[in-house]
C-alpha cells in the first residue's frame, strides 16, 4: 500500500479545545494522506465536529498546530480554509436554495465580462464542474427545489471546482437513499483517485467499511485509534466506539423480576421511511428497556416517534391498549408519557428562565392550577431528591452545570407524575457523579413501577440498569436482548452486526 | 419567475376589469401617468426592494421622502442655494441616514425593523425642525425639469418623474442581475449564514443595502418635490406600508432571497391601479385604497404560505 | 456566581435622575395641588398623559415576550376609537351610524373593546396558525387599519360631545384622571395574570424555546393568539382614552408612532427583544420614563420634532447596550453547544 510512504496531506497534532465546562478535543492527533478516504467516526461528544470545525477554521484550536502540504496554517474561518484548499460539506448542505445550481457553484468566482456577470459562461464554467463529476443536472434549476442529494453533489463541486485539494464531508449520507449512496460513493472513488484527501464523517458502520481507506475513532474528546479499515473488524470498531468500562468488563443488570402485568405501551411494526422500520416491542410497568444502538441507527428516532414529534408512517402505537392514531407530544404528555429529548439545550432547557420554572413547565404547561405553596413545595422536593445544586432555584437555568441542568428536566416530569418516561441519552455531557445519581434514580423509578424507555451510547449504562435491550442498526429493530444477554459482550456484537 | 407572472397577471386584470368597467380608462395616457404619479414611491421602493431582498425591512422610507424634500426646498428657498448643489446636499444627506442604519445594522447588529423605525422617528424631527410648514418650489433650474417632458403625440407625456422612475428600474434590475453586489443580496437573503460560509461578504454588502435604500428614498423625496413642487415635512406619512406592500406584490418574500426590480415595479404599478380605479370611481372615498392594498397583501403573503410550504425548522430531527 | 444587578435599576435610576433635574430646575416639579377634590401638577400629569402608552406597552410586553411584536396598535387605536365616536356622534355617512346605541357609553366602549380584540385574533391567527412572520403579519393590518377607520368616520374628524363618554379621558374618579385608573389597574390586572397563574411562565418558556415548550405539551398556538388578542384589547383601550380626551375620532393621527413609544418602553424597561423573560414592571418604568423625558423637554421649551430625535437616539442606545449584553451571553451559549 502506498499509504506508509507518501508525505501527509495534513497534519494535525495536538488539538485541544476546551469549551466552558467540557474538554471538547484533548490533545487529538490526526492525518490525511492523499489520494485516501479517510473516515472519522464517534458516537455524540465524541469531538467529531470540533475536529472538524477546527480544520475547518469554525472554531480555533486552544492548542496543537495544523500543517497543510508542509506549511503551518491557522485558518480563521471556513472561507479562509477555503482559499487555503480546504473545502467543506455539511450535512444540511450550506448552499442557498433561493439562487441556480450554476451561481451555487460558482458564486463568489463569477466569470466577468465587460458589462458584470457573464451568465453564459458562468453556466458553461459550472456544468463543465458538474459534468466532471458525472453529475448531470441543469445548472438553471433553483437548487432549493432539487433533492438533498443533488444537493450535496452540487457543493462537492463547488469544493472541488475551488481546486480543493482537502474534502471534508460531515455525516453526507444520513438523509440519502441507497441508490443516492452509490452515486455520491462513486463520485468520492473518482475524486479519490484524483489525489484528493476526503475526510469522512460517518456513523454508518457499512458504509465506512465500503469507501474508506483507514478510519479514526474519537471518543469523549479524545483518540481512540488510527486503523486500515481491512485490518479492523466490526466489533473492535464498536468497541472502540462505545468504550468498554475498565475493571467492569461485562456489566449486567441486578436482574428485577419484571411483573407479569400488561404492556403499558406497545409498538407493532412501528416505522417511517427513511428513519427506522419495523419497531415492535411491549414496555411493562417497573421495566427499564434500553433501545441499543450506534448514532443514527434509529433508537433517537423512534423515541422521537413514540413521542410524537415525527409522523409515523406506518404500524401501530398502543398506550394501556387504546391504539394511539396520530400522536402529539400534547396528547402524549397527557397520556401521561414524558421525554428527555436527547439535545438538551435546543429541545429540553429554557435557558433564561429559572431553575423554579424550568422545573414546573410541564405542570404548568397543562393548564393546571397550582397554589403558590404547592409549587414551592414540589420545586423544594425535587430539589433535594435529585440534589440539584444551584445558586438559588431563581437562577436561570442556563447558569447551571449540564448534569443539574438534566436533573431539573427530570424533575420536571418527575412532577407531573407520569407512568412512562423516554429517556434520550439523558447521561450525555454531564459530569460522572451526576451520571451516577442519574442512573441511580431512574432505578429507583422503575421500583415505583414507571416505565422507562433508556437510550445511551454507553454501553455499559444500558447494561447496568436495562432488564431488557433492543438493538438498532441500519435504521431497524433488529433484535431483542433478554436476562443475562444484557450485557456489554452481547449488545456489541448484536450491534456490530456480527450473526449470533 | 413564476410569482413575477402572478403579479403581472393581478396587474393586468386589475388594469383590464378597470377599462371594461369605466368608459375612458384605457388609455396610454392613464398608463403613462400611472408611472408620472407613483415615481416617488416607486424609486424608494426599489431601494426597498435591496433591503427586503436581503431579508431586512426598512421602515424609514416615508419620513425620507418627507425630510429630503422639505431639506431641498429650504436649501433652494431660504437658503438660495443653486439647484445642483441642492440635490448633491440632499443625496448626501440620504447616504448619511442609510449608512447610520447600515452601520447599527451590520455591524451591531440590532433588528432592522427597530433601527429604521428609530431612523423614522428622526427623520420626521429633523423634516419638522427644518420647517414646519409647507414651502413651494419657484428655483428656476428645478421648475424646468420639473416640466421637461416628451410629449408622445396626443397620447400622453412622459415626465421627468416617471423617467426617473423607469431609469431606478433599470440600473436596479441590471446591478441584481449583473453585478457581483446583486448577487450577494440575493444570497444574504438565501442564507445569511451560508453566504459566509462560502465566503461572501456579509457585513459590508449589509452595510451597503441600507445606504443604498438611504439613497433610493432621498431620489424619492426629491421626485416628489419635482411632481408636486412643494417641500412638506409630513409628507410621505404612511407610505413605508405602500412601499413594502408594492415590494411583496412584486413577488418578493420578507424572508427574503425572492424578488426583483421588474416586479416591484409592477407592485408599484398595481397600486397606483387600485389608486387609479378609486379615483376614475368618484364614489368611492380615498381610504378604500389603504383596505384594498392590505387585502392584496394579505392574499400575496397567504399565498406564498401556501405554496412555500416550508416545514418549520424546530420540527425537523 | 457573582449576583447580578437586576436590569430594572437602570430605567429606575434614569426616572430618578429625570425627577432630580426637573427638581432643581423647577421646585414646583413634585408639587401636587388639589382642586375640587382632584390632584393636579407635573407627575399626575405625566402619568395621564402617558397612560395610552402605557395600554400598549402592557400588551406589547406579552406580545414581544413570545418572540413576537406588534406593530399594529397604533392602527387598532385608531379603529377603536373611531368605533366608540361613530357609535356615540352617529355622524351621517358613517356605515356605523345605523346602529343606535341610545348614546350609552358602556355599549360604545364595549363595542370598541370588542372589536380591538377581533383584530388582534386576526394578528394572533395569523401569527399562530397560519405561520407568518409577526413583523409581516401586523404589518398588514398597520396597512389596512387606518383605511378601516377612515371607512368608519367616513374620512371625517368625527367630533362629539358626551359627558359620560368624555369623562372616561378627561375625568377624575377619587381625585386622579380617570385614564390614570384605567391604565394602573389594567397593568395590575396584568400582573396578576401572569403571576397568578401559570400564564406569564407560558408566555416566557414560548419566546424562550419554542421547541422545548412544544416537547413540554404547551398549546403554543393557544398562548401566542392569546397574547395578541389581549395587545388588541388594550389597544382599543388605549384608544378609547385617546378618542375621549380629544372629544374627537382622528382616524389619520390617533397612536400615530405610538407602536414605537410602546416598543421603546419593553427595551427600556429590560424585556429581551428576541422573546423570554420580561418585566411587566420594568415596561411600566420605562413608559412612565419616556413621558416623563417627553414632558421634561417640552417644558424646558424643546420643540416636539426634537424630542422626536432624541426619542430615537434612547432606542438606539438601549438596544446597543442590550445587545452587547446579548451578545456575551450567546457566545456563552454557543460555546456550550458546540463540541
Amino acid at each position: 500500500m502506498t499509504i506508509d510512504t507518501t508525505p501527509a496531506l495534513v497534519q494535525m497534532t495536538g488539538i485541544s479545545k476546551r469549551f466552558p465546562g467540557v474538554l471538547a478535543l484533548d490533545g487529538v492527533e490526526f492525518d490525511l494522506l492523499s489520494g485516501e478516504i479517510h473516515a472519522l467516526m464517534g458516537e455524540n461528544g465524541a469531538g467529531k465536529s470540533s475536529l472538524i470545525k477546527v480544520l475547518t477554521g469554525a472554531v480555533q484550536p486552544d492548542a496543537g498546530r495544523i500543517v497543510l502540504n508542509g506549511t503551518e496554517i491557522a485558518p480563521r474561518s471556513p472561507a479562509d480554509a477555503a482559499k487555503l484548499g480546504i473545502g467543506v460539506v455539511y450535512q444540511e448542505v450550506n448552499l442557498l436554495p433561493n439562487l441556480s445550481v450554476g451561481e451555487n457553484v460558482m458564486l463568489g468566482h463569477e466569470p466577468r465580462s465587460r458589462w458584470g456577470i457573464d451568465w453564459r459562461k458562468l453556466h458553461a464554467e459550472a456544468s463543465d464542474a458538474l459534468d466532471n463529476l458525472g453529475v448531470r443536472v441543469s445548472t438553471r434549476a433553483n437548487l432549493g427545489t432539487l433533492p438533498l442529494s443533488i444537493q450535496q453533489l452540487v457543493a462537492i463541486a463547488r469544493a472541488v471546482r475551488l481546486k480543493s485539494k482537502v474534502l471534508v464531508l460531515d455525516e453526507p449520507t444520513s438523509s440519502l437513499d441507497k441508490a443516492e449512496v452509490e452515486r455520491l460513493f462513486e463520485l468520492l472513488t473518482n475524486l479519490r483517485n484524483k489525489q484528493m484527501g476526503i475526510v469522512f464523517v460517518t456513523h454508518f458502520i457499512e458504509q465506512m467499511y465500503r469507501i474508506s481507506d483507514r478510519v479514526t475513532v474519537l471518543r469523549n474528546g479524545k483518540k481512540i485509534g488510527t486503523n486500515n479499515v481491512s485490518e479492523l473488524d466490526r466489533s473492535e470498531l464498536v468497541s472502540q466506539m462505545l468504550g468498554r468500562a475498565i475493571g467492569e468488563r461485562g456489566t449486567t443488570a441486578r436482574r428485577r423480576e419484571i411483573k407479569e402485568e400488561k404492556p403499558v405501551l406497545q409498538t407493532r411494526e412501528l416505522g417511517a421511511r427513511g428513519q427506522v422500520e419495523g419497531v415492535a416491542f411491549d414496555l411493562r410497568q417497573g421495566e427499564i428497556l434500553g433501545f441499543v444502538g450506534l448514532l443514527g441507527s434509529g433508537r433517537s428516532e423512534t423515541i422521537r416517534m413514540l413521542f410524537g414529534i415525527d409522523p409515523i408512517e406506518f404500524g401501530q402505537l398502543f398506550i394501556r391498549g387504546n391504539r394511539i392514531s396520530k400522536p402529539s407530544p400534547r396528547k402524549m404528555v397527557r397520556l401521561r408519557v414524558g421525554l428527555c429529548p436527547e439535545d438538551r439545550r435546543r429541545e429540553a432547557i429554557f435557558p433564561n428562565l429559572s431553575l423554579r420554572d424550568n422545573m414546573l413547565m410541564t405542570l404548568l404547561g397543562q393548564g393546571m392550577r397550582i397554589s403558590k405553596r404547592k409549587r414551592a413545595e414540589i420545586v423544594e422536593r425535587y430539589r433535594q431528591v435529585m440534589r440539584i445544586a444551584a445558586a438559588g432555584l431563581d437562577t436561570p437555568i442556563w447558569q447551571l452545570s449540564g448534569g443539574n441542568q438534566q436533573k431539573a428536566v427530570l424533575a420536571r416530569w418527575l412532577a407531573a407524575d407520569p407512568e412512562i418516561l423516554l429517556l434520550d441519552e439523558p447521561t450525555r455531557g454531564i459530569d460522572i457523579g451526576a451520571k451516577f445519581e442519574i442512573l441511580g434514580l431512574l432505578e429507583s423509578l422503575a421500583e415505583k413501577d414507571l416505565a422507562l424507555v433508556f437510550v445511551s451510547s454507553e454501553l455499559e449504562e444500558s447494561a447496568r440498569i436495562c432488564s431488557r435491550a433492543l438493538v438498532f442498526r441500519d435504521r431497524k429493530m433488529e433484535d431483542e436482548l433478554q436476562g443475562d444477554a444484557v450485557n456489554e459482550a452481547d449488545m456489541l456484537k448484536r450491534i456490530a452486526g456480527a450473526s449470533s | 419567475m413564476k410569482t413575477l407572472y402572478a403579479t403581472l397577471g393581478v396587474f393586468l386584470a386589475l388594469f383590464a376589469a378597470a377599462s371594461v368597467a369605466y368608459p375612458g380608462f384605457f388609455s396610454l395616457r392613464v398608463a403613462l401617468n400611472l408611472f408620472t404619479d407613483n415615481a416617488f414611491l416607486g424609486v424608494a421602493a426599489i431601494g426597498l426592494t435591496f433591503v427586503i431582498l436581503s431579508g431586512g425591512i426598512d421602515l424609514s422610507i416615508g419620513a425620507m421622502i418627507g425630510c429630503s424634500g422639505i431639506l431641498c426646498a429650504t436649501l433652494l428657498e431660504k437658503l438660495h442655494w443653486s439647484a445642483v448643489p441642492a440635490v448633491l446636499a440632499v443625496l448626501t444627506f440620504g447616504f448619511c441616514i442609510g449608512a447610520m442604519h447600515g452601520a447599527l445594522i451590520a455591524v451591531f447588529r440590532l433588528p432592522p425593523f427597530l433601527v429604521t423605525l428609530a431612523g423614522l422617528f428622526v427623520c420626521r424631527g429633523i423634516a419638522l425642525s427644518i420647517s414646519r410648514e409647507a414651502l413651494q418650489v419657484s428655483d428656476p433650474t428645478f421648475t424646468r425639469i420639473s416640466e421637461m417632458s416628451v410629449r408622445l403625440g396626443k397620447l400622453g407625456t412622459v415626465t421627468a418623474p416617471a423617467a426617473v422612475f423607469v431609469f431606478a428600474v433599470g440600473i436596479a434590475a441590471y446591478v441584481l442581475k449583473y453585478s457581483s453586489f446583486g448577487r450577494r443580496v440575493y444570497a444574504l437573503g438565501g442564507s445569511e449564514n451560508s453566504s459566509s460560509l462560502m465566503g461572501l461578504t456579509v457585513t459590508r454588502t449589509k452595510f451597503w443595502i441600507y445606504v443604498l435604500s438611504g439613497v433610493c428614498s432621498a431620489v424619492g423625496g426629491l421626485v416628489f418635490l419635482l411632481y408636486t413642487a412643494s417641500g412638506n415635512a409630513v409628507a410621505g406619512t404612511g407610505l413605508e406600508l405602500d412601499a413594502i406592500a408594492a415590494v411583496v406584490i412584486g413577488g418578493a418574500t420578507l424572508t427574503g432571497g425572492y424578488g426583483s426590480a421588474v416586479g416591484t415595479m409592477l407592485g408599484v404599478l398595481t397600486l397606483g391601479t387600485i389608486q387609479t380605479i378609486i379615483t376614475f370611481d368618484g364614489r368611492l372615498s380615498s381610504w378604500w385604497t389603504k383596505i384594498f392594498v392590505g387585502c392584496l397583501f394579505l392574499a400575496f403573503v397567504l399565498a406564498r404560505r401556501i405554496i412555500h410550504k416550508e416545514p418549520e425548522k424546530s420540527f425537523s430531527p | 456566581m457573582k449576583r447580578e444587578i437586576p436590569a430594572i435599576v437602570w430605567p429606575l435610576a434614569a426616572l430618578a435622575a429625570l425627577c432630580v433635574f426637573n427638581l432643581a430646575a423647577n421646585p414646583g416639579f413634585f408639587h401636587v395641588t388639589v382642586m375640587n377634590g382632584h390632584l393636579f401638577g407635573s407627575l399626575v400629569d405625566i402619568l395621564n398623559r402617558a397612560a395610552p402608552v402605557l395600554l400598549l406597552s402592557c400588551g406589547m410586553t406579552l406580545v414581544i415576550a413570545t418572540g413576537g411584536i406588534d406593530l399594529s396598535v397604533g392602527a387598532v387605536m385608531a379603529v377603536c376609537g373611531a368605533v366608540a365616536a361613530c357609535l356615540i356622534a352617529r355622524p351621517a355617512g358613517s356605515p356605523l351610524a345605523v346602529f343606535d346605541i341610545h348614546g350609552s357609553a358602556l355599549l360604545a366602549c364595549g363595542a370598541a373593546v370588542g372589536v380591538g380584540m377581533v383584530l388582534g385574533l386576526f394578528n394572533g391567527l395569523l401569527v399562530a396558525k397560519a405561520n407568518v412572520q409577526p413583523i409581516v403579519a401586523t404589518l398588514i393590518l398597520m396597512v389596512a387599519g387606518r383605511g378601516i377607520a377612515q371607512l368608519l368616520t367616513s374620512g371625517q374628524i368625527v367630533i362629539f360631545d358626551h359627558p359620560q363618554f368624555n369623562s372616561i379621558g378627561a375625568g377624575f374618579s377619587l381625585g386622579l384622571p380617570n385614564p390614570i385608573w384605567i391604565a394602573s389597574i389594567s397593568f395590575l390586572l396584568a400582573f396578576v395574570l401572569v403571576r397568578a397563574t401559570p400564564f406569564g411562565v407560558l408566555v416566557s418558556a414560548c419566546g424562550d424555546n419554542p421547541v422545548a415548550a412544544r416537547y413540554c405539551g404547551i398549546d403554543i398556538v393557544r398562548i401566542r393568539t392569546i397574547v395578541y388578542v389581549l395587545s388588541g384589547l388594550l389597544a382599543a383601550c388605549a384608544g378609547i382614552i385617546a378618542t375621549s380626551d380629544i372629544k374627537a375620532a382622528d382616524a389619520n393621527n390617533v397612536g400615530q408612532y405610538l407602536e414605537l413609544d410602546a416598543i421603546l418602553a419593553v427595551a427600556i424597561g429590560g424585556g429581551s427583544l428576541t422573546g423570554g423573560r420580561f418585566s411587566l414592571f420594568g415596561s411600566f418604568v420605562g413608559a412612565v420614563l419616556m413621558q416623563s423625558l417627553t414632558t421634561t423637554l417640552l417644558a424646558r421649551g424643546t420643540p416636539p420634532e426634537v424630542t422626536l430625535i432624541l426619542k430615537a437616539v434612547v432606542v438606539i442606545c438601549v438596544c446597543i447596550l442590550q445587545s452587547g449584553a446579548l451578545s456575551v451571553r450567546l457566545q456563552k451559549r454557543d460555546r456550550q453547544a458546540a463540541g
